[in-house]
């Protein structure tokens, strides 16, 4: 066998590593390995680049470089080649947030919302202590001062009508009133189903199985249209309060499963290890098994609250003017005719905003909290 | 030991102590509670019902309607019964479910693997459409859809033309309906028979693989008998099948197969939102499947479409299957959305008008709440079938 090496002769010794071959590294390397791997994958990249060629520019434009920030009215809008119109946001901005909330009054929920935030912002420090209280003081109290705050009616304060109320503040009160009241209901709801008790248990079977089967809109048209039958003769009460009441039981099955995921995930040895100490029934699920499970499904009730927060702009179907039914009512505004794409696409941005991040906290927190148990 | 035996026996307990009797006197308690509140309750309504001078009962619903139905699959007019919409909305219900669970499986399964893909820009794309489009309200969606697009296409007069005879406006999606001539009911026959035949010989060939190893190209021989011999017959008979274009006549189109921009403004937010949801399940699915599955079937010698489908794709089904049925489950309540914009679903045809003028709000609802269950309980009865079909068999 006879090998020609005329060029290069190997001779013996240290040689240093070769560079990789160009079209492995580098920006060539990327291109070759993520784009242009074969010949199907170059034709769909270069379909795809193609496409979001043709459609993104134009959409930059419209929504940015084209388009009317301010204004007064449709006329500023009415310039050749103009694009989205945000004046038509810009002049309804606080209708899209309080609704027909009295102008001269908007320091009270503005008050209830900063208070919230101020709440909020000790339980992401690390260094705080006293989350447990602080959660408590805003899932037990917190809801009552806002309450006073925004409706009012004591304290010297003027009564507002919950019928003023309106825009993302109802939006944001539904759900978190939706989220709030009904995580008591759905925690008794889930240790119902894990209860030994027959008739406990398929009562609570029932009920989850039943208002996770039907469609929100038909529970809520069933609270506006049932409820007042339901109750004696001659008691009329508010439509916000039996969208509310509706929400809740509707939610409350669905925080039970959630729950009801967290129990399951307990070893079993945590309620052995509870009734060997001694402890009665509503102990040893109070201070070993609940502390564990719902520490383990507060990412579940981030997502929960997440499809809930979406769910309310069902609301409008019944008449209440939350975010998205503000927003339909104003692209219906003769002034302001013809603007119903930069409506919705504000809506959508608004709702966007609120769920993406809420769904990143709850990948954070699920990552976070991912410490033990898991199977 | 055995006197010691009887000390260790734990004393009986005193009764009010005793965990059987307090589950006992617990339940009782419970149960005299829920009687009591649904009492109140039933009384209650009865007399606010008696008051308004509305009667209890199902007999309106063989009263006449006097309203008409924007679109029906059966029958219906003015003089139709109250019973009718029910079953109009029904249908309309199960349309829209069934077509958007459909189209939402396709997108949702395309945008999954697409998410996975190795093509960067496709991952990129699907990542963008999935975090975009599952964090807007579906109501948002639909109403966009419906007043923002389809509401800005051109007029009737206007029309766009899309070519071999699809036309698209703001009244809807027009499209050339096909009229069935002489002899076509043949191929029709042929087909369903293919259908069986595919069916039978799929069964046969597993049969003989498993006994035997030896293959057989079921895919190209159902192919032929499913869509080629009926072909061969319907041209061999001089293509007995004839097209109703639709025809602009006076003030709208005629003739064809009208598509409503309500049922198509729903159909496109039902689909886009549940598509990403169900594109989340697939990718959750696949990626459950272990690497060292992809890296055998490779070491085996199977190409990679090979792995997907014989290796990667039956084992991701057992992870995608449970989620992806609530996703089904999901569609078909969301469904219900349709009363927004007036697409006249059961729940805004009966729940809605038909409550409207006949004010027999406990009946109505209850009927329309019992036909959601009844869909929730058949849809997870036949993917519970489907699971067990798809589960690991373990010897």
């Amino acid at each position: 066998m006879t090998v020609t090496t005329e060029t290069k002769k190997y001779e013996l010794g240290h040689h240093p590593d070769m560079a990789p071959p160009l079209t492995t590294t580098g920006l060539i390397g990327w291109l070759r390995t993520n784009l242009f791997s074969s010949y199907m994958n170059s034709v769909l990249t270069i379909f795809v680049l193609y496409l979001l060629y043709l459609y993104i520019p134009p959409l930059i434009e419209w929504l940015f470089i084209d388009a009317i920030w301010s204004g007064g009215s449709r006329e500023a809008c009415e310039v050749d080649g103009a694009g989205a119109c945000w004046a038509f946001i810009n002049s309804r901005f606080s209708q899209f947030m309080y609704g027909f909330y009295p102008k001269d009054l908007l320091w009270r929920p503005n008050t209830a919302g900063l208070l919230l935030i101020a709440l909020m912002v000790p339980l992401f420090l690390k260094s705080f202590n006293y989350k447990w209280v602080l959660g408590g003081f805003i899932l037990i109290i917190y809801p009552f001062i806002a309450f006073y705050l925004i409706h009012g009616g004591s304290f010297g304060l003027e009564t507002v009508e919950t019928n003023k109320w309106g825009g993302l503040m109802l939006t944001l009160i539904l759900s978190g009133v939706g989220i709030v009241a009904s995580l008591p209901i759905g925690i008794v709801l889930a240790l119902g189903r894990r209860s030994e008790m027959p008739i406990v248990k398929s009562l609570s079977v029932v009920y989850i199985e039943f208002w996770r089967g039907v469609p929100l809109i038909t529970v809520l048209f069933m609270s506006s249209v049932m409820l007042p039958l339901f109750l004696p003769d001659g008691s009329d009460f508010d439509k916000l309060l039996r969208a509310m009441i509706g929400i809740i039981m509707f939610q409350s099955a669905y925080m039970a499963e959630v729950v009801r995921g967290g129990l399951q995930a307990i070893p079993k040895g945590q309620y052995e290890a509870a009734s060997a100490l001694g402890l009665s029934y509503w102990k040893s699920m109070g201070f070993i098994v609940l502390p564990q499970a719902l520490k383990l499904v507060i990412p579940g009730i981030v997502n929960t609250f997440i499809a809930l927060f979406k769910d309310t702009t069902l609301v409008l179907i019944i008449g209440l003017f939350d975010l998205l039914a503000i927003i339909q009512q104003a692209n219906s505004d003769s002034a302001w005719l013809g603007f119903d794409t930069e409506g919705y696409v504000f809506a959508a941005s608004v709702f966007w905003v609120f769920c993406f991040s809420m769904s990143r906290y709850s990948i954070a927190l699920e990552a976070k909290l991912h410490t033990g148990h898991k199977r | 030991m055995s006197d010691h035996d009887s000390e260790l026996k734990p004393s009986k307990p005193a009764i009010w102590n005793d965990p059987k009797y307090r589950a006992l006197f617990f339940q009782i308690v419970l149960v005299l509670a829920l009687g009591y509140f649904i009492t109140t309750i039933v009384n209650n309504t009865l007399t606010n019902m008696e008051s308004r001078g509305i009667s209890t009962g199902f007999a309106f619903l063989s009263e006449p309607a006097g309203f008409g139905i924007l679109q029906s699959l059966i029958e219906f007019d003015e003089s139709h019964t109250y019973g009718r919409t029910f079953f109009v909305g029904l249908l309309n219900t199960m349309l829209v479910a069934g077509l958007g669970i459909f189209l939402a499986t396709i997108l949702g399964f395309i945008m999954g693997v697409a998410r996975l893909s190795r093509n960067w820009v496709v991952a990129k794309v699907a990542t963008f459409y999935i975090e975009i489009f599952r964090n807007i309200p579906l109501l948002l969606q639909i109403f966009f859809w419906y007043f923002a697009v389809l509401g800005a296409l051109p007029s009737v007069r206007q029309s766009m033309s899309l070519g071999a005879g699809v036309e698209f406006n703001n009244r809807g999606l027009y499209l050339p309906a096909p009229v069935p001539e002489n002899g076509f009911a043949i191929v029709g026959w042929l087909f369903l028979a293919g259908i069986i035949a595919s069916i039978l010989l799929a069964r046969w060939a597993n049969k003989r693989q498993e006994s035997t190893g030896q293959q057989f190209p079921v895919f190209f021989s159902s192919l032929g008998m499913i869509f080629g011999l009926p072909l061969l017959v319907f041209f061999v008979m001089g293509s007995p099948l004839s097209w109703d274009y639709p025809m602009l006549k006076g003030f709208n189109f005629q003739g064809g197969i009208s598509i409503i921009p309500e049922l198509l403004a729903l159909l496109l937010a039902l689909t886009i939102y549940t598509g990403t949801f169900i594109a989340e399940t697939v990718r959750a699915g696949i990626n459950a499947v272990s690497h060292g599955q992809t890296e055998a079937a490779m070491a085996l010698g199977l190409n990679r479409s090979k792995t997907m489908r014989l290796i990667i794709i039956p084992q991701a089904m057992r992870v995608i299957i449970p989620p992806l049925t609530s996703q089904y489950l999901n569609l078909a309540k969301n469904s219900s959305l349709a009363t927004a914009v007036g697409y006249p679903d059961i729940v805004a045809v009966f729940m809605g008008t038909t409550l409207n003028q006949t004010g027999q709000a406990v009946e109505i609802t209850m009927m329309t709440m019992g036909v959601y269950l009844t869909i929730s309980l058949v849809i997870s009865m036949f993917m519970n079938w489907f699971n067990k079909r798809m589960a690991l068999v373990e010897r």
